[in-house]
């Protein structure tokens, strides 16, 4: 549906050229919902506005729905972003008009006559949940309320595409979870194509079904969701992940030394991560029972789930003799568990009283 | 003696209100558009073109530049040209026009600018054209402002009307000099300054008023 080939953008400031895009490739397809996430000033929002050329790359191509948006003249790309829906962090809403003109306003521009764009903004109104509120001005909405009104306006013209823009980084968490569904909710029963350029992995997650990862103008890394969650690649992508589950040690070992080779008194910390029906799999009862003089403590745990598919991570201490744990790495090496050790850890003095 | 200066008073008043009603439509009519084309062309702007961008901004600061009194009897040959006099009511409103036009300009340019950019941006994304940038996202929402600044206007051209007096413009201002000043008639002196502070309090009340009812913000 969205094919970007070799996308540069590069702007001339005061400064000096700032290469804001260094040779973007990326396939989006029908139905899909695609997160794009990154530090401010990665390049995200540069390159959601090169799909519809509200900035027009230095360089590459960019295929929507068969077209290459670059090459169309100025009355052509009016057209063809009227299939592209767009959602904005500020909402860009207009202050003059009511909650119904502005779902109404994308039809105006097209010369729709009013009877039309009535039959049009009703269902709009009710998707949204907005019946009741048609004739009240954005500044009498909350931030929610206004960026549904954002949502409906955007759907108004049918488009095959719509772009999210940080549409939930002015939203609390609540209000963006009922945001989320609404996209989810349009997604599935438009089959529309969603582009999301977001900071929050928290929205990658609840969202997306695929995320690339941009970092300076390029992508760092991409996948399915899945993916790059259980298995990330790049330390950017690590960081992102890290605000959602923590990396950290558990508290009563953090601080302390971490080393490769046995220390008396310390414990072999193991980070374990389960992923689908693994996940309730008994790995560690099992692990305790086949090998001998391993004693094993739970130290962190956390079950979530990434659409639909059990997730989960644990840091477990190991001690016993050197044969008893060498039985168990082997043990958990052959189970279907990803494994990464930590090293030997001292639990701190305070915390063992 | 207070029926003698009524009907003095109340001609000079209908002179002013015909000096600065008619100024103010036909400055509006060229200085609105102005503003507009002012804030279109600018750097990052829908229609950019930097280079009559600022030709036309460099004219307008130089009118505005000129005072009032000043460019009223520099341009009594234009003037004369296109009203056939340089004295009179109706010979007044030329240079009032033509100080207001840049004046309008300039002040519906800041309205404009105050528009968020992403509207814009985002009528942009839905396909719409400059044309209806301007008629439909720009001038609705700066309306208010417009309306504040042009109130601006009106009071300025009441002042400026006052000043056309001295060359033989009538209005408020004629009378106020040749009987209050001239003829050392006080009380005519005062009664105009009341009625020019009356009519200037009413404009700024309805002015204010409509561009509340205007804002929804």
């Amino acid at each position: 549906m969205i094919k970007l080939l070799g996308i540069e953008k590069i702007y001339n400031s005061p400064s000096g050229k700032v290469h804001a895009l260094r040779g973007i490739d990326l396939e989006i397809a029908r139905g899909e919902i695609y997160g794009i996430i990154g530090l401010s000033g990665a390049g995200k929002s540069t390159l959601v506005r090169c799909i519809n050329m509200l900035e027009r790359p230095t360089a590459g191509k960019v295929i929507v729905d068969g077209q290459d948006m670059t090459t169309l003249t100025e009355s052509q790309l009016r057209e063809a972003r009227k299939n592209i829906g767009m959602i904005f962090q500020h909402f860009n809403l207009l202050s003059s008009a009511t909650v119904y003109d502005n779902i109404a306003f994308p039809l105006k521009l097209s010369g729709m006559n009013s009877a039309d764009i009535k039959k049009k903004v009703s269902p709009l109104l009710e998707l949204v949940g907005l019946k009741d509120k048609a004739q009240q001005y954005p500044s009498q909405l909350s931030g929610g309320q206004k960026q549904r009104v954002g949502i409906a306006r955007a759907l108004a013209s049918d488009p095959k595409i719509l772009l999210c823009d940080e549409a939930t980084s002015a939203l609390d968490p609540q209000t963006t979870k009922s945001i989320l569904e609404l996209i989810k909710v349009i997604n599935g029963n438009l089959s529309l194509t969603v582009v999301v350029i977001t900071h929050e992995m928290q929205v990658i997650k609840e969202l997306c079904d695929k995320v690339a990862v941009i970092s300076d103008g390029i992508i760092a890394e991409r996948g399915s969701v899945l993916n790059v969650f259980t298995n990330p690649q790049h330390e950017i992508t690590k960081e992102f992940i890290s605000v959602l589950l923590s990396n950290e040690l558990p508290a009563a070992f953090r601080g302390n030394e971490v080393s490769q080779d046995r220390t008396p008194g310390s414990l072999l910390l193991l980070r374990l991560i389960f992923l689908g029906e693994r996940a309730d799999d008994p790995v560690l009862a099992k692990m305790i029972r086949t090998c001998k003089g391993v004693e094993c403590t739970m130290l962190f745990g956390n079950l979530d789930e990434i659409h639909g598919v059990p997730f989960g991570r644990f840091i477990i201490g190991l001690s016993g003799e050197d044969d008893a744990i060498n039985s168990a790495l082997n043990f958990l090496g052959g189970e279907d568990v990803r494994v990464e050790v930590i090293g030997y850890v001292r639990r701190n003095s305070a915390a063992v009283e | 003696m207070f029926a003698e200066i009524l009907p003095l008073l109340s001609k000079a008043l209908g002179e002013t209100i015909y000096m600065v009603v008619v100024s103010m439509a036909i400055a509006s009519a060229i200085g609105v558009p102005l503003g507009v084309f002012l804030h279109t062309t600018a750097k990052g702007q829908i229609l950019e073109n930097i280079f009559i961008n600022q030709t036309i901004g460099s004219v307008v600061n130089a009118v505005r530049s000129i005072p009032f009194i000043i460019l009223m009897v520099a341009i009594i040959p234009f003037t004369r040209f296109i009203v056939g006099s340089a004295i009179g009511t109706t010979a007044a409103i030329v240079p009032l026009v033509i100080a207001s036009i840049p004046f309008i300009g300039r002040q519906v340019e800041t309205s404009l600018k105050e528009v968020p950019a992403g509207l814009v941006e985002a009528a942009l994304a839905m396909g719409a054209t400059p044309a209806q940038i301007i008629t439909k996202v720009l001038l609705p929402e700066a309306m208010p402002g417009i309306v504040s600044q042009l109130t601006t206007v009106i009071i300025a051209l009441v002042g400026e009307s006052a000043m056309a007096g001295a060359i033989g413009g009538g209005g408020l201002g004629d009378l106020a000099i040749r009987y209050g000043y001239q003829r050392f008639r006080p009380e005519v002196m005062l009664a105009t300054v009341v009625v020019l502070i009356v009519l200037v309090q009413l404009v700024q009340f309805i002015g204010n008023t409509l561009a509340k009812r205007l804002d929804k913000r």
